[in-house]
Formats: C-alpha cells, structure tokens, sequence
C-alpha cells in the first residue's frame, strides 16, 4: 500500500542573518507512514523532533528533501512545494497539529474555539455545537469554563482545550508535539482514550512524547532522534 | 477548477514611482537606489513589480515597517493613486478579463463603488465627518445606484447596528464619536455595498487595546459570516497572526517574503522579516 506519508532525506537548518550562523537542525532524515500507523518520536530537548513535525506543517520551510502526503483531495503531494493555498486547505480539513502551547483567539470561548474548528470545515452550526459539547464534556472540561476565555485557564485546562480542538476535526493525519507534557495522569488517560478512539478509526498519528510510559503502551512504531539524526528504530 | 481556487483579486508587477526619474535610476541595476530613492533625480520608486493573488473569504495580511510601501500600495488598488505600471484584474468584473488600471476614471468609479471597500487609518480619509453617520452610509449607497431612501435608511440602519453603534446615535455625525466608533461606522459604511473585497489600512493603529479589541472581533466576525475577502495592511504582528493565513512582506517598496503567517513568524527567511520578527515583544 502507498505510505500516508513519506520523508525523503529532510534537512533543515536555520540561517541567523544576525548572528551571521547557520544552525542545522534535522539532517537527512528519511521515514514512511501507513495509514493508521501511530509513530513515536523521542529524543533530547534539541535534537530536531519539534523541527520535523513543524516542516510537515510547514510552519517550517525545508532547505532539502521531500514530504509526500497522500491527501483525499489532492492525491499524493508534496507537502514541501505545495502552494500556501493548498496547504491551508489540508490545515483545516484533514492535518491537525497540536503543541503544548495553547495558540488561543483572545476573546473567544473555549466553545466558541471547537465550533470554529468544525465549521472551519464547512459543517454546519448545528452540527458544530453538537459536536464541540461532546467534546468539551469528553475532555470533562468544568460546564462553567465553556463560555469562558480560555486566557484565564490552567495549563492542564488549556491543553486539552487544544486538544480537543484538534480532535474534533478527525484528521487524517494528526501532529502531536509534547500534548501531555503538563497534565496530570487523570487528563492525560482522557487524551489517551481519545488517541485510542481515533486510532479505531484510522487517524494517522505521529508524535512526540517526554513521557516514556505513555508512549509505548500506544505506538506501532518508535525513534529516538539524536542531534538530528535518527539513532535508533523500535 | 472551482470558484475557491480562483482568485478574486489578481495583482500583477504592480509599480508605483514619484517623480519622472533620470538615466541613473531608469536603468535597473540592483544598486542604484538608495533604499527605494534615487540619489541623483530624487524619483521614489515606492512599489516595484508587486504580484499577488487574493482568494475568496481569506484574509492576505501585508506587513512591513513605515515607508515600504503598504500604504501606497493599498491606495493604488483603491484608485487613490494613479499607478506607475502593472496589472489588476478582479474576478467578478467583466469576468476578469479587463486590467482595472487601465479603465476609464468613470469604470474605476464604479469598481470602487460596487467591487471594493476600504477602511483608511484615518477616519477623515474615510468618512465626512460633519454629516450623520448613516448619511455617510448613504453616500456610498447612492453612488453605488441606490435611490430609494427608505431602503438606505434600512440598510445603514442594519449596518450601523451591526457594528455595535447604538441606534440612537446613528444621526449623529462621526466627529462627534470616539475613535473606535468612527472606526466601526468606516467599516460599515466599507460594507455598505456588499463589496467581495475589503482594504482595510492599518484601522486598529493608534486605538488603545480594548477599542483595538473590539474592532478586529468585528472584523474576524464580518470575515466569517460575509465570507468577504480582505487585504489587512499592519505593522502590527499581532494582528496579522489573528487575522491573516498568509502574508507579505514588504521592504523599500519591495517583497522580500510571502508565506503562512504561522511560518513568516516562526521561520522568517529574509534578514529583515527576522529583524520584524524579534522586534516582537
């Protein structure tokens, strides 16, 4: 079967123009991903892991290599020269990207913030208010917070706030950077369960966790990057 | 292809310059201006060849420092200036087929009037400030054809609500409001005609925050439910992170990048985009 995802040979480093210095960050890496795969990426802080999810989002521009994604709309594209146009297509529509930093809409609600992400797809109102409440209430996010701004919340409450915005959307391809990274054990068996539920039905994972633990019990598949390199495959 | 995937807007090697210029500047060499001016006539080359396309319903932010050329930019495709050279075509006129710049003043009238809108940074550029508020919405309805008053009246009145002015006040004249308001009652009045592109030129600078506030949840909120597309011109990174999925950057009348806005923030490739960048407080 054609991988969901294939990385040729990626490299990356960042010119300072200010500092006159270049630093290489990713070097040559090359992996593949089939469809519902959930791959785990692990290292030191600084050895490239966040680098490779940012430049499959392109948040990043690579400096070499390829990114093939299969997309339901597009076919198989190259996710490195794909028009801006395109890629925020497949950013609302089918690859999600959640970080441990909660990059939050001031003055929204944290209902307000799922529902957009479910009309963003062009779903309906009704639809979206449905669907957001059932994952507001999954993530047992306290009733009274929903109609709150989420710039007031704890880490913990903010984190799967982002979560479940980026889960609600059921995309084919998830982007997982440290999600747990300050939860406490009762919200990160929450993420863990909805990780569980999404896998059933066939998202394509691949992430970075610090927690070792959390980890193993869930990947197919596991590499530990160290300063850019990919060291070794489990 | 479908009607998403085609620009609405479509800029091309759009030129701006001040001043006839002289043999030193007309020949093109890379070095010859001093940022965008000419050293030995004094001609400003305020935009050079700038290219762009504007989807439906997004928002295209164009950052850059003072003197780079948005403003002039912006005032080139409202018809505020006469441009130098380049090309503009908009989708739902004359199929697109027709460069705007080369239209009769009367035609860029009427693009002006039922194509476009556009919120100045200073509201004594967008509005009469003596007359009433909703008269200032009129004006633009009757020059887009309107005539029936009750009609206007109706709209303006709808309008004017909608960007939070109270009814009571809606006969008042703009000098009169505060500069949120009057902000609020240019973007009204931009929208009057249901126009599919909105320019809005630095509108949040100089409010303080929460009037700030208030004017990009509007904007956000009109983007959504309008679906409109909108070119946002700020010096502000914040603001185009809120607003815009992918931006310019501009530099002595220049682009010297175009991009996502998440990665013109987090991997900003020009030396002066990453200057910008952290400059950020």
């Amino acid at each position: 079967m054609e991988p969901i995802l294939r990385i040729e040979n990626l490299s990356k480093s960042f010119t300072l123009h200010n500092l006159k210095k270049q630093i290489k960050a990713v070097d040559a890496i090359n992996f593949e991903m089939q469809e519902g795969e959930f791959v785990g990426i692990t290292g030191k802080s600084g050895s490239g892991k966040s680098t490779i999810l940012k430049s499959i989002y392109r948040t990043y521009v690579i400096n070499e290599g390829n990114i093939w994604y299969l997309s339901k709309k597009f076919g198989r594209i190259n996710l490195a020269e794909a028009s801006e146009r395109e890629i925020v297509y497949l950013r609302k529509q089918e690859i999600g990207y959640v970080s441990q930093f909660l990059n939050v809409m001031p003055r929204t609600t944290a209902r307000e913030l799922v529902e957009q992400a479910i009309v963003e797809m062009g779903n309906t109102n009704f639809l979206a208010e449905r669907e957001a409440e059932k994952m507001l209430s999954h993530f047992e996010l306290d009733e009274e917070l929903w109609d709150s701004y989420p710039a007031t919340f704890s880490g913990g409450e903010k984190l799967r706030l982002n979560i479940a915005r980026a889960m609600v959307k059921r995309p084919r391809l998830l982007l997982l950077d440290e999600p747990t990274a300050s939860l406490d054990h009762a919200s990160k068996r929450k993420v863990r369960e909805l990780m569980e539920q999404l896998m059933r039905e066939g998202t394509t994972m691949l992430g970075i966790f610090h927690d070792l633990e959390f980890m193993k019990n869930l990947c197919h598949r596991e590499y530990n990057m160290n300063a850019g390199h990919f060291a070794s495959v489990r | 292809m479908n009607e998403q995937d085609t620009p609405i807007l479509s800029i091309n090697n759009l030129s701006k310059q001040f001043g006839p210029g002289c043999a030193h500047c007309r020949t093109g060499e890379a070095d010859r201006l001093i940022k965008n001016y000419c050293p030995k006539c004094g001609a400003v080359y305020a935009c050079q060849q700038i290219s762009f396309d504007l989807y439906p319903g997004e928002v295209f932010g164009i950052v850059g420092e003072s003197g780079s050329g948005k403003s002039t930019l912006m005032q080139c495709l409202y018809f505020d200036q006469e441009v130098s050279g380049g090309e503009a075509y908009i989708r739902t006129y004359k199929n697109g087929k027709v460069n705007l710049f080369g239209e009769s003043s009367q035609q860029k009238r009427y693009i002006r009037n039922h194509q476009m809108g556009k919120v100045y940074q200073n509201p004594i550029l967008g509005l009469r400030m003596g007359f009433s508020s909703i008269g200032n919405i009129a004006e633009k309805l009757i020059a887009a054809g309107s005539r029936d008053v009750g009609s206007m009246e109706a709209r303006g009145r709808e309008l004017l609500e909608h960007v939070n002015i109270p009814s009571r006040r809606m006969k008042e004249p703009p000098k009169n409001f505060s500069g949120g308001m009057q902000q609020r009652v240019q973007i009204a009045k931009a929208l009057s005609n249901n126009p599919p592109i909105l320019l809005l030129d630095e509108v949040t600078t100089g409010l303080d925050l929460s009037v700030q506030a208030s004017v990009l949840d509007l904007i956000k909120q009109l983007q959504r439910e309008l679906n409109i597309s909108i070119i946002i011109v700020s010096h502000d990174l914040g603001v185009i992170r809120m607003l815009a999925d992918r931006t310019m950057v501009m530099l002595d009348g220049k682009v010297i990048e175009y991009g996502l806005t998440d990665q013109i923030l987090e991997d900003p490739q020009h030396r002066y985009t990453q200057q910008l960048v952290h400059s950020l407080l």
